[in-house]
């Protein structure tokens, strides 16, 4: 009996100290997976899909309608014209429309904890984290960055930009490093759920929130506002520093060029800062009751 | 090795608590307060012990949801909180409380899942699949969305989900909490076939003191955070044997009755219980209570697991 138990087992798999990209990749595997699942789970009610889609179209699109209404009765604002504000709204809404898709559902932190989820997916051999961010996933939300990436779109045709080479550069690296902060502000904030239930409203308040504020020209805001998305939060490096050098306006705040290309420093720190308070976060964890 | 090293772990947590009208008091809850022991390949174990005792603070440690205030973990051969990821594909973990299954999803969805997350090569899967699917009755269930099922089906699900990446230990929290009489048969059918022919280490814990006798081969007995009774399940039968009770009823009030073989313990107007020693049998008590006494009605009590747990420390704390 005991002969035969060896033998219908597979081997021991090794404990072997992953490498951190391959760590990375098996948990954008682990998200993948579960954002899989996910969809085919809200598939499983078609009809109430099909809605939210259509209710999510409508007010997106609503959404920017206000900022061109806004300009009937004005030609600038804060000294910066409808293209150059399209511009804004664009990659700001782009930027956390794809943070949203990717990362947005681990704002519901504290009710996975509450419902004790989060055991569950601890006990998988998937970072938690990414299982949390892929929870509920729905190609719903693909809305809002294909309808900020249609403003930002006509913008550039809008625009009169000189591209030089350097701000055809900017432009992907903005994109991409303006989803990792919002990524970055979506994981940091959250965290602090794990100690603190209610501070999900901070969260939003810093993305959601934030995104609508980086949609105007820094130029319409009191300067310690500014500097804070520059040297608190750095919220500034999503859109409003690359956007300075791309639509050659001078800063507000007059800093050095070097913060106009500074925007993968910012991602790479604030990432590396809410990766730290998600580890604290689960070493602090308490578990579901009791 | 051991495949399952505790020593001195322990957990605190903090709980804050209204102390007068604003005030807020800090206090500190030992939910496991130095535990050391092993458990052997192959073992299966119950772990016993009243509300609040520390029985699933224990199990969150050793699956690496929780981290232990102090004290060193081991679970095959690595420290659960700092390698989770490396250790969740070593064991399998079944909460009675909840799921692990997807709730909108088929149920093959799933299992299916888990053969990509716990990277089960093709033969493993399919032939655990298989074999959970016989054992557990559940070929007619595999393409019925999880939200549709009944508790015990869904049990037996989870059961299956926890097995198929072949893990060494088996951790059941409450397995057959909420099941009726013939699902919890299953279930023990099926941990016992688990147990004994795949060699799968059981650590299991329940307030159904018949899983632990038909399951178990050794039984650890833990209040506040520490372990009163570790061993065989002699003790458990020595402490839980040692006396059932014999509730009758008279015609009118009487005082206590006295017979050979059994004394009373309690009297309330015409209706006394007598305790008397559970090996023995009850025949003849009741023979001599109905020779000498009006007797109307009768039955006899089982001790529950509490009462068992509740004597086992008291020797404890005698002997
Ligand atoms: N997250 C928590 N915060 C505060 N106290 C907790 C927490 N989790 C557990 N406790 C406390 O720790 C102690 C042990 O709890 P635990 O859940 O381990 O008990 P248990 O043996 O599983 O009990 P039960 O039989 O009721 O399931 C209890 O006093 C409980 O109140
Ligand atoms: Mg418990």
């Amino acid at each position: 009996m005991a002969d035969q138990a060896v033998v219908t087992r597979a081997p021991l798999p090794a404990v072997t100290r992953e490498s951190p990209a391959a760590r990375v990749a098996w948990a954008v595997r682990s998200w993948w997976l579960a954002a899989a699942m996910w969809t085919r789970a809200i598939m499983s009610y078609r009809a109430s899909f099909v809605m939210m889609l259509c209710a999510n179209v409508v007010v997106t699109f609503l959404d920017f309608v206000v900022v061109i209404l806004m300009f009937r009765h004005t030609d600038t604002l804060g000294g910066w014209t409808l293209p150059e504000l399209g511009f804004l709204y664009g990659t700001s809404a782009l930027a956390l429309g794809l943070a949203n898709l990717f990362v947005g559902s681990v704002d519901a932190l504290g009710e996975r904890i509450r419902t004790g989820t989060l055991d569950i997916m601890l006990v998988r051999p998937a970072p938690a984290l990414a299982q949390l961010c892929a929870e509920r996933f729905s190609l719903r939300r693909l809305g809002r960055p294909a309808q900020a990436a249609a403003v930002l779109l006509w913008s550039l045709t809008a625009l009169d930009v000189h591209w030089t080479w350097d701000r055809v550069l900017l432009l992907p690296v903005l994109v991409v490093c303006g989803t990792l902060i919002f990524a970055a502000v979506f994981i940091g904030f959250a965290s602090l759920q794990f100690w603190w239930g209610e501070a999900k409203e901070i969260q939003n308040s810093f993305t959601y929130g934030g995104a609508t504020v980086l949609q105007y020209p820094p130029t319409v805001f009191a300067k310690e506002l500014v500097a804070g998305t520059v040297f608190g939060i750095p919220l500034a490096f999503v859109n409003w520093l690359p956007a300075l050098r791309i639509l050659d306006r001078p800063d507000p705040l007059g800093l050095p060029t070097a913060f106009q290309y500074a925007s993968p420093l910012a991602a790479a720190l604030a990432l590396a800062v809410a990766g730290l308070a998600w580890r604290a976060g689960l070493r602090a964890y308490r578990g579901a009751g009791g | 090795m051991a495949l399952i090293e505790l020593d001195d772990v322990r957990r605190t947590f903090t709980v804050r608590a209204k102390a007068g009208r604003l005030r807020r008091e800090k206090r500190e809850v030992r939910a496991v307060d130095g535990l050391t022991f092993t458990v052997e390949a192959g073992e299966c174990v119950g772990y016993i012990g009243p509300n609040g005792a520390g029985k699933s603070t224990t199990i969150k440690m050793l699956t690496g949801i929780l981290v232990p205030t102090a004290g060193r973990l081991r679970v095959a051969g690595v420290d659960p909180a700092r390698e989770r990821v490396a250790l969740a594909r070593r064991i399998g973990v079944v909460f009675g409380q909840r799921t692990t299954l997807w709730w909108d999803l088929p149920l093959r969805d799933s299992y299916e899942l888990a053969r990509r997350l716990y990277r089960i090569p093709d033969h493993r899967y399919r032939a655990n699949l298989d074999r959970c699917v016989e054992l557990l009755d559940l070929g007619a269930l595999l393409d019925t969305p999880v939200r549709q099922l009944s508790l015990g089906q869904r049990m037996r699900g989870d059961l299956a989900a926890a097995l198929l990446h072949d893990p060494r230990v088996l951790y059941l929290d409450e397995p057959t909490i909420g099941l009726d009489v013939v699902s919890k048969a299953k279930v023990r059918d099926f941990l016992r076939e688990v147990n004994r022919d795949l060699g799968t280490t059981v650590l299991l814990t329940t307030h159904d003191l018949t899983d632990i006798e038909q399951l178990c081969d050794r039984v650890m007995v833990i209040d506040h955070g520490r372990v009163v009774h570790d061993g065989g399940l002699e003790a458990l039968h020595a402490a839980g044997d040692s006396e059932r009770t014999l509730v009758v009823d008279l015609a009118g009030s009487h005082p206590p009755i006295e017979v050979p073989g059994a004394r009373v313990v309690r009297v309330e107007g015409p209706r006394q219980w007598l305790a008397f020693p559970s090996q023995e049998s009850a025949a003849p008590v009741v023979a001599a209570v109905a020779a000498r006494y009006p007797l109307v009605d009768l039955s006899v009590r089982e001790p529950a697991i509490e009462d068992v747990i509740a004597r086992m420390y008291a020797e404890v704390a005698i002997g």
